[in-house]
């Protein structure tokens, strides 16, 4: 059962406390964007076996949705970090780089 | 309001660990930014209290402020003065970004106290209450059971738990429950 | 015989004897005695009959691997099936009945299965009961069902009780033998938080049996000193009877705490299930000896070396007078010595190695013990117990050279590392060549959140077998008087050349039946993967798990598919290590603490009044009131006619009420509705709808302007969590810099809704100072103030097209107002009303109701909701997915009412078939039935449904099916059954 830390409130939650919220860095489209924006943003999801940057919400806690860079295999947490960003944090990268050196997020790649 | 009656009326369950809901508790919820030095002042002035640090509280006894997110607290007085405390909250902070809420009637509050009371709670959450990692002036947002829940430690070692007044039944049974099954022998 | 010898017995108290029946017979034993050496203090060899053959099987092991002991223990709501008698403690009035047999455990109908087990090889079940097909629903599966199951299903309530407890430590040691212990005391003098499980009651593990000096010091000396250390330290904690039965990620671990199972006394909780959460994991969990496979290897008295003398040092029971050793190792030595020195005889001790053992062979001589190199054990005589075993050599096909009369055979293949727990989460094994074992790698450890290791093993877990290497590996250099091992030789078949009668006879899986000529058979017909051969075969399946068979089994495999062992590879090792107990799964969530019930403030009321209750969500609300006479339909019509007629009440204090305020609040809500809600004025309510980005409806209610940057928001019955935390993500994640904060006060109202033509008089009736006029309060507004002594807000808003008011007050003053609205409209004909008359309302009127017209697949055009859905606005969430060719298809079933031409009610979820059949050849359709009721006010079925083009076809008579195949014809209508103008609720 998964643990992670709520960069909000610092507490270590496990996975019972916590929601998930599916793929992080969504960008919405809408009226005025074609099918296939609107679809890819509606459906298309990474589905990833390794670094998935992650939404999750301390719904047990703080109520704060937060943001978590971990590896779907290992379980390796990279970092959590709160949802008001909109690429992945220097020091999370950094953390998932050691591990998966050629590893780049799909926005910047 | 001779007709308010809260939640399960004061019912309690005494024992080695004894536990009791409070009645009718005035419970106010604050939010704001806790960086502006407006909201803060006017906490302070209408509570005589700091803005607690995260995960804290703050109380001189009769009242008490929680942190509960980075941009919410939870204000605990008496129920007599929630009215007053709201008015005087919307007055004072008038023209800025705020939200304040009367939140007594829709919560139940329950004191638990009693030589494994930390052990009485640490059945039904997933969250340490060995007295040296849970310590007097603590607040914890998680679950009792399968509902949500906050808990904070006094001074005296007693808790302090707050959750919905739907499941307060469910919420007591369950605290009362676990009480008399006794001690783990572990804190 | 066996029997409780004079002396010896560590674990006993001599001076407590007590007293347990087994199969209606008395039995006494000591306290400290497992269920398993006191049944062989009884003389009790045979203790059940196996899964297939029935044959009569004995206590096998001394621990938790114990496959064959399996007991159906207690009685009425203590009864449990399958409890091990090797782990079951002692205590006075224990109840046992042995399984698997019919009429008796002597006597046995089922044992005739041994006659025909030459056809009852793996596999037999899916072969022989294939065909013909129908056969198996109605004839084999019923056979089957009847025979199989090992113990009996508990027939009523447990009486006891359970419960969870949460932990945190730095590191869990799970085991307390000396390796656990070193390993603990380690961590604990480092100062880390330390928590220490041992699952039996007792300390030391196989050190204290076999009689090891530790730095010249008894091991059992040893081991008092270290606990007695380790219990001094406040920051280490011990507990016995506690099993880890499971890791699973990040550090989490299920402790399995037995607490009166050992005790007459059956007060408190019976198990605690410990959900720890730990940093490290050290498994310090031993090894388990692993038997041979030689023909009658099954038969009772048949027992590991290492069990035969645990039962006489721990307990003081003797298995046999004359006890056969048979070994590859020199291990078992120590059986012989130990039995021995206790006075008991030592016929020979048969070691497969043609060069026997190391130093330890000279302390057998010394005793005067024959040891017979290079031999194997032939056959096994005797039926239901041990009589005497004949010879052969290991080397050849099993030619009998001689025989030897005993009564119990202590055997010994080897030790396998328990590597269950490093295993749950993924640590991967090694072969060792040399000792023929599975061995934790540590460099392929389970990994944590931090990407490192979080379990590792200490002692004979990391496959270290003498004292001072296991403690070496928990960090301690000592010194002991063990000697030297001579290296171990692998034997998988014993003789290595047996023919197929001696292999019939070779049992590797004692509980599930499975021989070595069965897994050869896997091997034959295909079955190469070891998970393939274990689900064919049975093997390593059911309560043990394979604990003593998988890896004999593994080896045979692999010898039959001419791979290596490591290639094979073993099955996956899943939690929990031993079977633990549904009640320690439940904890303390049984009866009312089964699921939290989500009360209103008025619940005590509506239980007092016949409420026939119905659950929405976690709430329970009222589905009508039922009084003396009355059928629950009885109940509904009544309810009805009332509000059309006087005047109901409804408690409507589940809806969700979330308030939304600030600068950026109406922007935001015109994003989350579909319509504009920025431009509702302040005192006003205008009813609206939620879509999700799939454009798809997902909420409902009434939203009010209480100031000018506040919202109230109301959503359905259950659906509040769901939309405050629907809003809080788009604030948090989206539009983050927007000014908006919301709360969710659902509970904090106690909510009531007033309807029916003499609303206004009852609340009138209570006084107060609030003008209800219908002009100084109209429609679709709100006013605040005193109802009587009560603080109240009062919306005028109708779902059920009379003149209605919401009232809301603070949810402790709920109850008190339900009460005087009960009192004063008596003389007015007040009555509560249910769900179910709310549901039925609403129909008359042609309202939607979330969850009945729609089912996550519908958008508010399908329901002709275009009214709601602002024109002026650029966007809202799901805009864009109603722009969609499919969405925007005029094809697109739409809503419409529906009336039977004969008056009856239409099925739930009846549908409209149209001509043809679509691609899988099912019956094409063109509309289906949303809600159906029978109105009393119109007193005939009405109903409204979704159907292809509905709108345009009005007047027009379709047909939905019924269950039967029948049909029901109705003509498609207005959706609006009553009061089509709205006048009523305008008055």
């Amino acid at each position: 059962m998964l643990l992670l830390q709520c960069p909000y409130c610092g507490v270590n939650a496990e996975e019972t406390e916590l929601a998930a919220g599916g793929e992080a860095h969504l960008k919405r489209a809408t009226v005025g964007d074609s099918d296939e924006a609107f679809e890819g943003y509606l459906f298309m999801r990474e589905n990833k076996k390794g670094v998935h940057l992650e939404r999750w919400r301390h719904a047990y806690g703080c109520g704060k949705w937060f943001l978590a860079a971990r590896d779907t295999a290992t379980l390796e947490v990279f970092g959590t970090y709160p949802a008001q960003t909109t690429e992945p944090p220097a020091d999370v990268t950094e953390n998932i780089r050691a591990k998966y050196p050629d590893w780049s997020w799909k926005e910047t790649a | 309001m001779s007709n308010a009656v809260s939640a399960l009326n004061g019912k309690t369950a005494t024992g080695p660990v004894t536990v009791q809901e409070l009645g009718l508790t005035g419970m106010v919820t604050l939010r704001g930014d806790f960086e502006d030095e407006g909201f803060a002042a006017a906490v302070t002035q209408l509570t005589g209290l700091q803005i607690p640090d995260v995960r804290q509280f703050q109380t001189d006894g009769v009242k008490t402020v929680l942190w509960m997110s980075p941009d919410e607290l939870l204000v605990v007085l008496p129920y007599t003065e929630v009215n007053a405390f709201v008015t005087a909250m919307n007055d004072a902070l008038a023209g800025s970004h705020y939200l304040v809420a009367n939140v007594s009637d829709a919560r139940a509050i329950f004191s638990v106290s009693g030589e494994f009371a930390t052990e009485v709670l640490g059945k039904n959450a997933p969250v340490d209450f060995e007295a040296s990692q849970f310590v007097a002036g603590m607040v914890r947002r998680s679950r009792v059971g399968q509902v949500a829940a906050a808990y904070w430690k006094l001074d005296d070692g007693s808790f302090r738990v707050v959750c919905f007044r739907s499941v307060a039944e469910y919420v007591f049974g369950l605290i009362a429950t676990s009480a008399t099954a006794g001690p783990v022998g572990v804190y | 015989m066996s029997t409780r010898l004079a002396n010896s017995g560590r674990l006993i108290d001599r001076s407590k004897p007590v007293e347990f029946k087994f199969n209606g017979k008395r039995f006494k034993g000591y306290e400290g005695d497992t269920l398993a050496s006191a049944l062989f203090a009884n003389d009790q060899m045979m203790v059940g009959r196996s899964f297939k053959y029935h044959r009569p099987r004995g206590v096998v092991a001394s621990g938790a691997e114990e496959p064959n002991a399996l007991f159906n223990m207690g009685e009425g709501g203590r009864f449990e099936p399958n409890q091990r008698a090797t782990t079951q403690e002692l205590f006075d009035g224990l109840t046992i009945r042995s399984q698997n047999h019919w009429p008796s455990l002597e006597f046995d109908i089922g044992a005739v299965n041994q006659l025909f087990a030459r056809w009852l090889p793996a596999g037999f079940y899916y072969k022989m009961f294939i065909h013909p097909r129908p056969f198996w629903k109605h004839v084999y599966e019923p056979f089957i069902r009847q025979s199989a199951g090992l113990g009996q299903v508990p027939q009523e309530k447990d009486a006891d009780t359970y419960e969870h407890f949460y932990y945190f430590c730095d590191v869990l040691v799970v085991g307390g033998g000396i390796a656990g212990l070193a390993a603990a005391l380690k961590e604990g003098q480092a100062g880390k938080k330390v928590l220490l499980l041992e699952q039996t009651a007792d300390f030391g593990g196989r050190a204290v049996v076999d009689g090891v000096e530790i730095d010249g010091k008894s091991a059992e000396a040893w081991v008092q000193d270290t606990l007695a250390a380790l219990n001094a330290m406040p920051n280490v904690t011990v507990r016995n009877r506690n099993m880890a039965s499971g890791v699973y990620d990040h550090g989490y671990v299920l402790g399995y705490e037995r607490l009166t199972d050992h005790l007459s006394d059956k007060s408190g909780p019976r198990h605690r299930l410990w959900r720890i959460r730990a940093g490290h994991i050290i498994t310090a969990t031993g090894a388990i000896e692993r038997p041979l496979s030689f023909a009658g290897n099954d038969i009772p008295g048949v027992l590991l070396a290492a069990a035969v003398r645990d039962y006489v040092v721990n307990w003081g029971v003797s298995v046999g007078d004359r006890t056969v050793v048979v070994t590859n190792n020199d291990d078992a030595y120590r059986t012989a010595i130990i039995l021995k020195n206790a006075g008991l005889a030592v016929p020979a001790i048969i070691d497969a190695r043609a060069s026997g053992a190391g130093p330890i062979a000279a302390e057998v001589e010394k005793l005067g013990i024959r040891v017979l190199k290079g031999k194997a054990i032939a056959k096994v005589k005797g039926k239901t117990r041990v009589t005497g075993v004949k010879v052969c050599l290991q080397a050849g096909e099993g030619s009998v050279i001689e025989e030897i009369a005993c009564d119990c055979v202590a055997m010994s293949g080897g030790w396998s590392p328990v590597v269950h727990l490093w295993s749950h989460c993924g640590g991967k094994l090694n072969w060792d060549e040399d000792l023929a074992m599975f061995r934790p790698d540590p460099s392929r450890a389970p990994t944590g959140a931090d990407g490192k290791a979080f379990v590792s093993t200490v002692g004979s877990a990391s496959g270290y077998l003498s004292t001072a290497d296991v403690l070496k590996d928990a960090g301690l250099e000592v010194t002991t008087n063990e000697v030297a091992a001579a290296p171990l030789e692998p034997v998988w078949l014993m003789p290595q050349g047996a023919g197929p009668k001696l292999r019939m006879k070779a049992w590797l899986d004692y509980q599930n039946d499975v021989k070595v000529s069965d897994v050869q058979l896997a091997a034959r017909e295909g079955y190469e993967s070891v998970e393939h051969t274990k689900r064919y075969t049975t093997l390593g399946m059911a309560t043990d798990q394979g604990k003593l068979s998988n890896i004999n089994g593994l080896a045979i495999l692999s010898k039959s598919l001419d791979a290596s062992i490591p290639n094979v590879g073993t099955t996956t090792f899943r939690p929990p290590y031993t079977p633990i107990s549904m009640g320690a799964i439940t904890g303390a969530a049984r009866d009312e603490l089964f699921q939290p019930i989500h009360k209103t403030p008025m619940f005590d009321w509506h239980d007092a009044n016949g409420a026939d209750w119905e659950p929405v969500g976690h709430w329970r609300r009222t589905y009508a009131y039922v009084r003396n006479g009355e059928t629950v339909h009885d109940a509904v019509n009544r309810e009805i006619l009332n509000v059309r007629e006087n005047v109901g009440t409804l408690d409507a204090s589940t809806l969700g009420k979330i308030i939304v305020k600030g600068p950026d609040a109406g922007k935001f809500l015109d994003m989350l509705y579909t319509n504009m809600m920025s431009t509702l004025g302040v005192g006003k309510c205008r009813y609206g709808l939620m879509c999700n980005e799939n454009g798809f409806l997902s909420d409902d209610g009434v939203v009010v302007r209480l100031a000018e940057d506040t919202w109230l928001c109301h959503t359905t019955t259950g659906g509040a969590d769901r939309i405050h935390g629907w809003m809080e993500d788009w604030l948090q994640c989206e539009w983050w810099d927007w000014k908006v904060y919301t709360a969710n006060v659902t509970e904090q109202f106690a909510q009531i809704a007033v309807a029916g033509p003499k609303a206004r008089q009852l609340l009138e009736k209570l006084g107060g100072n609030m003008d209800l006029s219908k002009e100084g309060f109209p429609f679709m507004t709100y006013v605040e103030g005193k109802l009587g002594e009560f603080d109240a807000r009062i919306f005028r808003i109708s779902f059920s097209g009379e003149l209605s008011y919401e009232v809301s007050v603070p949810a402790s003053q709920g109850a008190a107002l339900w009460a005087a609205l009960q009192e004063a409209g008596k003389d007015l004909g007040v009555m509560p009303y249910g769900t179910e008359a709310m549901h039925i309302l609403r129909a008359e009127k042609g309202f939607i109701m979330i969850g009945d017209e729609t089912d996550g697949t519908i958008i508010p055009q399908d329901l002709n909701l275009q009214w709601a859905i602002s024109k002026k606005k650029e966007d809202y969430l799901g805009k864009r997915a109603q722009e969609r060719s499919f969405m925007a298809s005029p094809d697109r079933w739409k809503l419409v009412g529906l009336e039977t031409l004969d008056g009856s009610v239409i099925p739930d979820g009846s549908y409209v078939p149209a001509p043809g059949y679509n691609p899988n050849g099912q019956r094409n359709v063109q509309g289906r039935v949303t809600s159906t009721y029978y109105s009393p006010t119109l007193k005939r079925g009405i109903a409204m449904g979704l159907v292809k083009h509905g709108p345009d076809r009005m007047g027009e008579v379709i047909e939905f099916n019924r269950e039967d195949g029948t049909m029901v014809k109705a003509k498609i209508v207005d959706p609006v059954f009553y009061d089509k103008d709205g006048e009523k609720q305008n008055v």
